[in-house]
């Protein structure tokens, strides 16, 4: 049953980190504003999502099983690919970000996160209606 | 919790720009300085800004790396009554450009104000998140 329930919300759970952690990517965009020679830097929610679910990690580095006694690893990896922004208006200081977007971006972000938090707790509703059967 | 970094990259963002603030404000206050610490004429003080990578490859704060010295030339007033005017009667001035300053400290506040508003967000989503399942 624990793995059940796991299972039951693990889409939600990973949905939630990942969007907490392309807040932290946008935040750091933010901050850099002002840095000469910043590059704005982001990653596709989709895609990152998919690779989570799946398991699959990018450019990874898989450790060789030779015996089923071995564990697996994998070094030098992440399950999100942070990629460059294309610069609409680039600066003469090789900053590339750009203030609107990034705002805009975040608020996206900030609205799908608390969307995925309401997600999770009608789940949770739904779980416990069921446990009481009332 | 990647969401906590969100506030550290903010709050990196927010010292930065005030340190940028601080040095606006000491500039503007010495713009008439003509005799310094050194015995020479006030010279126009800026940051540096510099990514710095905070918890994560994906979390880059900012930080100050220097703070260096304008070392565009200063004015020279003719002024033979000054006591420190030279022979030919010339003051050598600090070569502070109030215009620029100004635009300084109007883009160093709203950069402050966007990273306070960037916690701001991040303190929401963390409350909302604390609620899950009540």
């Amino acid at each position: 049953m624990p793995s059940k329930l796991d299972s039951n919300f693990l889409l939600q759970q990973q949905a939630l980190t990942l969007r907490a952690n392309r807040q932290q990517v946008l935040a750091g965009n933010i901050a850099n504003a002002d840095t000469p020679n910043y590059k704005a830097r982001d990653f596709e929610f989709a895609a990152a999502l998919e690779n989570v679910l799946s398991g699959r990690r990018e450019g990874s580095l898989l450790l060789a099983i030779t015996s089923p006694r071995h564990l697996g690893g994998a070094a030098g990896s992440s399950q999100v690919r942070l990629l460059y922004r294309q610069p609409i208006q680039p600066s003469a200081d090789g900053n590339t970000v750009d203030m609107d977007v990034e705002r805009s971006r975040f608020a996206e972000n900030a609205f799908q996160y608390e969307a995925g938090l309401t997600f999770i707790n009608s789940k949770i509703r739904t779980m416990i209606t069921a446990l009481q059967g009332q | 919790m990647s969401l906590f970094n969100t506030f550290h990259i903010a709050g990196s963002a927010l010292t930065a720009q005030s340190l940028r603030l601080n040095a606006v404000a000491s500039n503007l206050a010495n713009a008439d300085s003509i005799i310094g610490p050194d015995g020479k004429p006030y010279r126009a003080k800026q940051v540096v800004f510099a990514a710095t990578p905070m918890g994560s490859a994906a979390a880059q704060g900012v930080r100050v790396t220097q703070v260096v010295e304008d070392r565009a030339p200063g004015r020279m007033v003719y002024d033979p009554r000054n006591p420190v005017a030279d022979e030919r009667g010339y003051v050598a001035m600090p070569n502070v450009d109030v215009a620029e300053e100004m635009t300084n400290m109007i883009s160093a506040a709203r950069s402050y104000q966007t990273n306070a508003e960037v916690m701001n967000t991040a303190k929401q989503l963390l409350l909302k998140t604390l609620t899950i399942g009540q």
